[in-house]
C-alpha cells in the first residue's frame, strides 16, 4: 500500500519562539525516538512546539485531537462494511507507525483511559502495535514517534493519565512564557508595536493572577495572539480585549467586572 | 433677663407675632432682618402668623424659636408654600398626644430640606410621619389616643444620619418595619427609631443607596489579586454621616479598612471608588517605605504626606494608565483664589492644589512654587521610582518656601481640601518615643477581648416575613456544635433487633448497588462493533434490502452520585409515646436512623446527619451527629445513643444551616431528608403561620441551590400545613412505630 507521505509535512516553517532548551533536548529525544509528552496550560504553545520540530526534522507529523467519545479503534483502524464484504482501515496511529511519522495525540487526557492503553506496545522497547482484529503485527517504522500532550489542570481524578501510561514517556513542563517572552511572541506573530503588545501581556497576567480564585484557567498566549490579530484588523483596543480576552475564559460577572477593570486600567 | 428694645422699623412685625416669652424677644431682630431678606411680602405674612400659633400652642418657647430661627432658610430651599403642609403636619401633633415630638419635628427640617429639596418629596416625608404618628400612637380602650409614640422624637433625632444614607423610599421601609415589630413595645421602639438595636441597623443597612461593600467583596479581593497580587482582608466601617466623626481610610496588620458604602461621585461610579481607595494603599504598601517623624512638624508631616501620596499614585499610574482618568476626577480642583490668606489657614488649600498639580499635568495653576515644585518632582519621577527619602526634602523644602504668617491661624480653609480616596498615612511615620496616644490603648483592649472569644461564633440567617413579604436581616443566630456522645453498643442492640429488618433491605440495597459499565447495544457510533447485529445488517445489505447501520455498541458508567442530609427535629414533643406503641417517638426515630444511617453506608452514598431544637430565635441550636467525612462507626453510634429531645423547632434556619454543609459536597444530586413530628413553632413567635412560610421560603431556597428536600412527617395532623411547606414531597407516617421499616425504604425508592 503506498501511502502519500508528503501531505503530512509541515511545508511552511511555523513561527516558535523558545523558552529554553526544549528544542535541543525535543531533538535529543527524536534521536533516540523515545516517546515524549508535552504537559502545560492550555494555549501556551504546546501544539506550535510539536509542529515546529516535525518541521524542523521534517518528518511528517499525524495529529489527532482527542475526545471523549474516541474509541481504540478510532486510533488504530477498523473494519468497514463495502459492496463485497468488510475491508480494513488503518486508524491514524497505524498510518503513523507504517509510514513513519511523528503522531501526536492532542489532549490525551479528554480520551477514556482504557483507550490509551492501546499506545502502550509502541512506546516501549518493543515499538510494535497489534492489531488482533486483522491479525496482524506492525513494527513501527524507524522514524515514528509517538507524542503527546496533556493538560494537567484539571485536577480532577477523571481527567488523569494511568501511571502505566505515564511512565512511558519523557516530558516537557511548559507553561505561559515569561513577560518579555510573550510580548516578544505577540509582536512576531501579529506584528503590533511591542507597547501594546505589553499592554495585552499585562492583562492576561492580571487573568492568570486569579487561576485557581475564580478562574480555572488564566488568559493563554493564544487569546492574546487572538486580541492582538483583531487590533491588528483596526478594532479597538479595549473592544478587542473584551472580546478576545474576557468574554471567552469567564462567566462569572464579579470576574469579567474585574478584568474589565483591568483593561481600561492598563489602556488609558 | 436683659430687654432688648425692637427697632422701630420691626415694631409691627413685632405686634404682629405678639409673643410673650422673654427668651424670644432678643432673637427676633436677627430673625427678621434674615426673614425679611429672603421672603417675599405675603411669606412674612404667613411666617409671623403661624410663629404666633407656634407661641400659642402651650408648649413654651422653643418651638416658635426654632421656627423664627430656621424657616427662612428652609423656606429659600423648599419654597415658601411649603408653609401650610409643615404648619398642618404641627397641628396633627398638637391635636394627638404627641406634642413633645414638636420640637425636634422642627428642629429636623433645616436637614430634611436639604435632602429633600422639593416639595413632592417634603409631602410623600410629612405623609409618612403622619403615618407613623398615627400607627404607634397606644389608645387604652381603642377609643381615644392616649399615650404618645414613643419612636417619633427618637427618629426625628436621627432624620440627619437617616436621610444621608436613605432614599426616601428606603426611609419608609426602614419605618415600616420599626412600627410593625416594635409598634407594640414601646422600649423596643425607642431603640428601633434611635438607631441603637442591631436589627434597626440592619435593616438600615439593607436599605442604604450606593455600592455596598458586603455585595462587591468578591469583586474588590480579585481586583487587588489580579491587578495588584496582594491579599488582605478587607473590614467594613461605618460612616454615619455625622462630618466630625469621618473616618477615612486606612491599612493597618488586620486589614484594610475601607467605608462600607460608597455612592457614585464625580461622575465615578462606586466600586472605581473602592478600586482607586484599593490601588492608592496598594500602591503605599509596595512604594512606600516608613521614615521617623518625631523630628518633624506638623506641616512638614502634612507636606511630605501630600508627596509621598503623589508619588505612589504617580508609579501606580505608570503600572496602569488607566487609574489617571478616576484618580483626576476624585481629586478636587481647589481654586487657586478661593482662599484669602489674611483671613484664614491655606495650609491645606496649598497642599491641595500642589496635591493636584502633582496628579494632572494639565493643572492651571498661575503660582509659581507650585509650578516649580512639579517640574522638580517630575523630574525626579523620570529618573525612576525615586523614594520616600527624597519626596521628604522637597516636601520640607516646599513648606519652607510657602509659608506663611497666617498659616497659624485657627480658621483653615477647608473647601476642596479633602481627597477622600487617599488613607490617613498612618503607616508612613515612625516614632522614636511611644506616645499616649488613643489609638495605643485601643490595641491593649483590643488583645483583651480576643482571649474572651471561645466556641463557635453563632451564624445568623435571615427568616421570611409572609406579612409584608421581606426577609428580616440576621433574625436567627444559629449555634452549632457536636452532639455529646453515648454508648454506641446501645445503636448496636438497636440494629440487632431489626436485623430481620436489615436482612430485607440489604436485598434492596444490593439491587440500588451501582453496576458501573452497562452495555448500549443499537448504536450507530459506538466502541465497539455489535458483531451479531452486524453480520445481520450484512446479510440484509446482499439480500438487496437495507441494512439497519446501528452496527455498534458502546458502555456507559452507571453511578450512583447523590449527597444525603438527614435533619432530626430534636423538639421536646418526641419525647411523647407514639400511638400504639410503647417506645417514645425519639426511640423510634433513633431506630430509624439507624438502619438508614446504616443502609446508606452500605451504597457508599456521601451522608450527614444532623440534629436541632430551638429557643427563640436568639438560639437555634444544630448539633452535628455524623459528618460527611466520618463513617457509620462507634463515635457517630455514640452520638446518636446520646439524642435528647426539648425545646422548640424553628426549621427554616436548620434547613438555611443544613443546606450551607450539604452544599459544598460535590454531587450530582443533593437530598436533604427532614425528620419531624410537628410544624415548626417557636415560643417567641405568635403568628405560627409565619414559622411555616419561612420554612416553605427556604424549601425554595434549597430548591434554587439544587438541594431536593424531602419531609417525613409523624404527625397525623400534618396534612393541613405540610403540603404548604414541601409541596408534594413529603410522606406522612401515620403509625410511627412502622418508622424503622419505612424510613429506608424510603430512602431507597427515593434514590433509586
Amino acid at each position: 500500500m503506498t501511502m502519500d507521505k508528503d501531505q503530512y509535512k509541515v511545508s511552511n516553517q511555523p513561527f516558535y519562539q523558545a523558552q529554553g532548551d526544549e528544542v535541543t533536548l525535543y531533538e535529543a529525544a527524536y534521536a533516540a525516538r523515545l516517546p515524549v509528552m508535552v504537559k502545560g496550560p492550555t494555549g501556551c504553545g504546546k501544539s506550535r512546539f510539536v509542529e515546529y520540530m516535525a518541521w524542523k526534522l521534517n518528518k511528517p507529523l499525524i495529529t489527532v485531537a482527542c475526545n471523549e467519545d474516541m474509541t481504540a479503534s478510532d486510533l488504530v483502524g477498523r473494519y468497514l462494511l463495502d459492496a463485497n464484504g468488510t475491508r480494513w482501515l488503518d486508524g491514524p496511529l497505524t498510518t503513523a507507525a507504517r509510514i513513519g511519522a511523528i503522531c501526536y495525540l492532542d489532549e490525551i487526557v479528554e480520551a477514556r483511559q482504557d483507550t490509551t492503553v492501546v499506545i502502550h506496545p509502541l512506546t516501549d522497547h518493543r515499538r510494535t502495535l497489534p492489531l488482533d482484529k486483522k491479525g496482524e503485527l506492525i513494527k513501527a517504522h524507524p522514524d515514528f514517534q509517538l507524542v503527546i500532550s496533556y493538560n494537567p489542570g484539571y485536577q480532577s481524578l477523571m481527567k488523569d493519565l494511568k501511571q502505566s501510561t505515564k511512565q512511558r514517556f519523557t516530558a516537557f513542563d511548559f507553561d505561559y512564557p515569561s513577560n518579555a517572552i510573550e510580548t516578544e511572541i505577540l509582536s512576531k506573530e501579529t506584528g503590533i508595536e511591542k507597547e501594546l503588545a505589553g499592554k495585552l501581556v499585562k492583562i492576561g497576567q492580571a487573568a492568570r493572577n486569579l487561576k485557581g480564585h475564580g478562574l480555572d484557567e488564566g488568559i493563554s498566549t493564544r487569546l492574546l495572539v487572538y486580541a492582538a490579530t483583531l487590533i491588528k484588523g483596526g478594532v479597538d483596543a479595549k473592544a478587542a480585549c473584551r472580546m478576545a480576552l474576557v468574554r471567552p475564559i469567564t462567566d462569572d460577572a464579579d470576574i469579567r467586572d474585574t478584568l474589565d477593570h483591568a483593561i481600561d486600567a492598563t489602556f488609558a | 433677663m436683659e430687654t432688648v428694645t425692637i427697632p422701630p422699623e420691626l415694631e409691627a412685625y413685632w405686634k404682629a407675632l405678639d409673643c410673650g416669652f422673654p427668651r424670644v424677644q432678643p432673637v427676633f431682630e436677627d430673625c427678621m432682618k434674615e426673614a425679611l431678606t429672603k421672603l417675599s411680602n405675603d411669606g412674612i405674612d404667613a411666617y409671623l402668623e403661624y410663629a404666633r400659633f407656634l407661641g400659642k400652642m402651650g408648649r413654651g418657647a422653643e418651638p416658635i424659636l426654632i421656627f423664627l430661627e430656621e424657616w427662612p432658610g428652609v423656606a429659600k430651599i423648599l419654597g415658601e408654600d411649603a408653609l401650610p403642609a409643615v404648619i398642618e403636619c404641627v397641628r396633627r401633633m398638637y391635636k394627638s398626644p404627641n406634642g413633645k415630638a414638636i420640637t425636634p419635628f422642627l428642629q429636623s427640617l433645616p436637614s430634611v430640606a436639604r435632602r429633600l429639596p422639593t416639595q413632592p418629596q417634603l409631602q410623600e416625608y410629612l405623609t409618612l410621619l403622619l403615618d407613623f404618628m398615627e400607627r404607634t400612637t397606644g389608645s387604652v380602650h381603642g377609643i381615644h389616643q392616649t399615650f404618645p409614640s414613643p419612636g417619633l422624637p427618637e427618629m426625628f433625632k436621627q432624620i440627619p444620619v437617616l436621610l444621608a444614607q436613605l432614599s426616601l423610599g428606603g426611609l419608609t421601609a426602614w419605618v415600616d418595619y420599626g412600627v410593625r415589630y416594635y409598634g407594640d413595645h414601646p422600649e423596643r421602639q425607642v431603640e428601633y427609631f434611635s438607631l441603637q438595636s442591631a436589627d434597626s441597623r440592619a435593616v438600615l443597612q439593607r436599605e442604604r443607596h450606593g455600592t455596598l461593600l458586603m455585595d462587591n467583596e468578591r469583586k474588590l479581593d480579585m481586583y487587588l489579586r489580579s491587578l495588584w497580587q496582594e491579599e488582605d482582608l478587607l473590614i467594613p466601617y461605618s460612616n454615619t454621616g455625622e462630618e466630625l466623626h469621618k473616618v477615612i481610610p486606612y491599612f493597618d496588620k488586620l486589614g484594610i479598612r475601607v467605608p462600607d458604602v460608597y455612592d457614585d461621585a464625580r461622575g465615578v461610579t462606586g466600586i472605581d471608588r473602592y478600586r482607586a481607595v484599593l490601588a492608592h494603599i496598594v500602591a503605599h504598601r509596595r512604594w512606600t517605605t516608613p521614615v521617623h517623624a518625631d523630628n518633624m512638624s506638623p506641616f512638614q508631616r502634612m507636606s511630605v504626606e501630600c508627596f509621598e501620596d503623589s508619588r505612589v499614585e504617580y508609579l501606580a499610574m505608570r503600572e496602569y494608565p488607566g487609574l489617571r482618568r478616576i484618580f483626576l476626577a476624585l481629586h478636587p480642583t481647589p481654586d487657586e483664589f478661593a482662599c484669602d490668606p489674611e483671613k484664614e489657614s491655606g495650609v491645606r488649600h496649598r497642599l491641595t492644589m500642589m496635591s493636584r498639580a502633582l496628579l494632572d499635568p494639565n493643572h492651571v495653576y498661575q503660582n509659581q512654587h507650585i509650578k516649580n515644585y512639579a517640574q522638580r518632582f517630575n523630574d525626579l519621577m523620570q529618573k525612576g521610582d525615586s523614594s520616600m527619602e527624597e519626596m521628604a526634602d522637597l516636601a520640607v523644602s516646599f513648606v519652607a518656601r510657602t509659608r506663611r504668617q497666617s498659616d497659624q491661624l485657627p480658621k483653615t480653609h477647608f473647601k476642596d481640601t479633602e481627597i477622600d480616596y487617599r488613607d490617613d498615612n498612618r503607616h508612613m511615620w515612625l516614632f522614636y518615643e511611644d506616645s499616649d496616644d488613643e489609638e495605643m490603648f485601643d490595641e491593649k483592649r483590643q488583645q483583651a477581648a480576643e482571649e474572651l472569644t471561645q466556641g463557635l461564633p453563632p451564624r445568623h440567617y435571615h427568616e421570611w416575613d409572609y406579612n409584608n413579604q421581606s426577609y428580616r436581616p440576621d433574625w436567627v443566630s444559629v449555634y452549632e456544635s457536636l452532639h455529646p456522645k453515648g454508648k454506641a453498643s446501645d445503636i448496636d442492640k438497636l440494629l440487632e433487633k431489626h436485623s430481620a429488618l436489615a436482612k430485607r433491605l440489604k436485598k434492596m440495597l444490593d439491587m440500588l448497588k451501582p453496576q458501573d459499565k452497562v452495555r448500549i447495544r443499537y448504536q450507530e457510533e459506538g466502541s465497539e462493533l455489535d458483531l451479531d447485529v452486524a453480520l445481520r445488517s450484512l446479510i440484509d445489505f446482499k439480500g438487496g434490502s437495507a441494512p439497519d447501520p446501528r452496527i455498534n455498541m458502546s458502555h456507559r458508567n452507571d453511578g450512583r452520585n447523590i449527597a444525603v442530609m438527614v435533619l432530626l427535629d430534636l423538639s421536646h414533643s418526641l419525647n411523647e409515646k407514639a400511638s400504639g406503641s410503647n417506645q417514645t417517638i425519639l426511640e423510634l426515630s433513633q431506630e430509624a436512623v439507624s438502619l438508614l444511617a446504616w443502609a446508606v453506608e452500605k451504597l457508599g452514598d456521601p451522608f450527614a446527619i444532623a440534629g436541632f431544637h430551638s429557643n427563640t430565635r436568639h438560639d437555634v441550636r444544630y448539633m452535628h451527629i455524623k459528618g460527611y467525612s466520618e463513617h457509620w462507626d462507634d463515635e457517630v453510634k455514640g452520638r446518636l445513643a446520646a439524642m435528647e429531645a426539648s425545646y422548640s423547632t424553628r426549621m427554616g434556619a436548620a434547613m438555611r444551616h443544613a443546606a450551607h454543609y450539604l452544599e459544598q459536597q460535590q454531587a450530582d444530586k443533593k437530598l436533604m431528608l427532614i425528620l419531624t413530628d410537628g410544624e415548626p413553632a417557636d415560643i417567641d413567635t405568635k403568628d405560627g403561620r409565619i414559622l411555616i412560610e419561612d420554612a416553605r421560603m427556604a424549601v425554595k431556597e434549597l430548591d434554587q441551590q439544587g438541594i431536593y428536600s424531602y419531609c417525613i412527617n409523624l404527625d397525623p395532623k400534618a396534612d393541613e400545613y405540610v403540603s404548604d411547606i414541601f409541596g408534594k414531597q413529603y410522606t406522612i407516617i401515620d403509625k410511627v412505630a412502622q418508622l424503622p421499616e419505612k424510613l429506608p425504604e424510603l430512602f431507597i425508592s427515593l434514590t433509586k
